[in-house]
């Protein structure tokens, strides 16, 4: 492929994974508002277009209407860039995510991910973190003590759980034996879902996705936002399109989260139970089956999101830093020495490579460690209140 | 200096996090395919389990006899009686000697909707009605004449009989 060719498929790709996100966005804060309102045995906004499918639209067009308010203490530089500080790297950290079977044209055969970077995961743990930058300025540039308090917040959580995060998908790269995450869905795409890292990494996929919701700040650790006692937090002081950056971040963020979730743990845009999808010769036909895998999968996921947003109160914040660093950092580290015994037993000593019984073998692992987990751990010690405990 | 937050004692045997999320989440999904408790207001103004009162006192309606006169013959009793002061009332006598409204309004704006120009009506003309959408464009519009009020269609509302309390 010339290099001309490469820069224009490229540009296409960006346009085309950046429009479909944002589509995606807009959605998905019309799917909140409704499965929120079905959870509670209400209807949700449906006037807008049938299903209220243009309320998005709607809401797009009144926060573009609305005054932009600017505090007069503010540091205006800061205050400006802040809502794009977090809004770009939600987006950015999309670039290393393969959604799809490669696509077959008369110019080659085009991988569907933008940037297939070989330091793919790296560069995830790199950026991913960085929108917390943008968090933390709209509290600080705001010159507001409710702002200052959610940014700090959000600062501090990003730091407690990115650790748990990190440690739990560095067993998936220890089965992949690789960084690159498209190698990481190749990996797990052996035709049956048992090879699927969410089996042999069944309770590393748990801290992961946990971490995940601490990350995108969504309930039950939407702390920095909590408006019981900060008001609004960090966008307390923002107003029209500006507060509007923030929510798409929000909402981009989710997305980013739940596609690496699929990456990572559930086989990417692998069709289970085949490996039609996997194998050359590729067909438009195989491109799109699998993008649309990759986006039932991602689907699921940010339901999940609006599904646990919907149930669970939020936490206190001591609690959440607790939870942090008393119970996932020490559970990550522990289930990471477990895990990369198991693989190097089953690897080194009885001579397996990489498959359904591999996987099986470390998700028998996992049960055997789920089992303290749920029953021993949970039983008052996971989530507790800020009182020194009897003894210590 | 830290605040202790005060814990309450639970037994430990009993508590749980992660096996009460997953209940909790249950609880939620099975909610998503439950029938909606939404009333959805413009097309629909009555469901099975609710309807507006049939004792509901909203704007008035003057009732009017089979000539189209309105029932009222000006005796003043309604202005008499109204709490907030709201009803006008002129009265004018033809040449029979039967006494009519030369002006008759209500200001809907200072009424309180308690009812008791209904109630004291000897001629059972002027009602409060079983009726509550009063949006206009101006706020003058909110002062009813006689026309107006005779032109009303929507039901008239049935008192409270206490000798019948629960309308049976």
């Amino acid at each position: 492929m010339s290099d001309v060719a490469f820069l224009v498929i490229t540009v296409v790709k960006i346009v085309v994974v950046f429009t479909a996100i944002m589509v995606g966005v807009a959605l998905l804060t019309l799917a909140e508002r409704r499965i929120c309102a079905w959870m509670q045995d209400r209807l949700g906004p449906n006037r807008v277009g049938p299903q209220g499918l243009l309320q998005p639209a709607a809401d797009g067009l009144k926060n573009i209407l609305k005054e932009e308010t600017l505090p007069a203490q503010a540091d205006k530089l800061l205050f400006l860039l802040a809502p794009a500080i977090s809004f770009v790297p939600a987006l950015l950290t999309f670039a290393v995510i393969p959604f799809g079977a490669p696509l077959h044209t008369k110019w080659g055969d085009i991988p569907l991910v933008v940037a297939d970077l070989p330091v793919g995961f790296l560069y995830i743990l790199a950026i991913s973190s960085l929108g917390v930058y943008g968090i933390t300025l709209a509290g600080w540039s705001s010159n507001n003590k409710y702002s200052l308090l959610g940014g700090l917040r959000a600062a501090a959580q990003m730091i407690s759980y990115e650790i748990a995060m990190g440690m739990s998908a560095v067993a998936v790269l220890l089965i992949a034996g690789n960084v690159t995450l498209s190698d990481v869905v190749a990996r797990q795409a052996t035709g049956t879902p048992l090879t699927w890292n969410v089996v042999p990494l069944a309770l590393g996929f748990l801290i992961f996705l946990v971490a995940a919701f601490a990350e995108t700040n969504r309930l039950p650790f939407d702390l920095p936002e909590a408006e019981g006692e900060l008001i609004a937090g960090y966008h307390t002081e923002y107003s029209a399109m500006k507060f509007s950056m923030f929510y798409i971040a929000e909402y981009s963020n989710m997305v980013t989260a739940s596609a690496l979730m699929t990456t990572l743990f559930f086989g990417g845009w692998d069709i289970p139970f085949t490996t039609w999808d996997n194998t050359a010769p590729w067909t438009l036909l195989k491109t799109i089956a699998s993008v649309a895998m990759f986006g039932a999968k991602v689907g699921f996921f940010l339901f999940l999101y609006i599904w646990v947003r919907w149930t669970l109160p939020r936490f206190r914040y001591d609690q959440l830093m607790a939870l942090g660093w008393r119970v996932m950092l020490p559970l990550a580290l522990v289930y990471l020495t477990v895990i990369a015994t198991a693989i190097w037993y089953l690897h080194e000593r009885l001579g397996w490579v990489y498959d359904a019984r591999f996987a099986l073998a470390l998700g028998a692992v996992n049960v055997a460690l789920a089992v303290p987990l749920f029953f021993v751990l949970d039983r008052g010690r996971l989530v507790s209140g800020s009182v020194a405990r009897e003894g210590a | 200096m830290a605040v202790l937050v005060k814990v309450m004692k639970r037994p430990v045997k009993e508590t749980s996090y992660l096996r009460a999320t997953l209940k909790g989440m249950a609880l939620t999904f099975s909610h998503l395919f439950r029938p909606k408790v939404t009333m959805q207001y413009p097309e629909q103004k009555a469901t099975d389990d609710w309807t507006l009162s049939s004792r509901w006192r909203g704007t008035h309606r003057m009732l009017t006899d089979e000539q189209g006169r309105a029932k009222c013959v000006a005796c003043g009793l309604c202005p008499q009686i109204c709490p907030a002061n709201c009803i006008k009332l002129v009265p004018g006598e033809d040449e029979e000697g039967h006494r009519y409204p030369l002006i008759y309004e209500i200001d809907e704006f200072r009424c309180v909707f308690c009812g008791y120009c209904q109630e004291v009506c000897p001629e059972e003309a002027i009602h409060v009605g079983v009726h509550y959408e009063n949006s206009e464009y101006a706020r003058d519009r909110f002062v009813y004449d006689l026309e107006r009020l005779c032109a009303q269609t929507h039901p008239v509302s049935t008192l409270w009989d206490p000798a019948d309390p629960k309308g049976e």
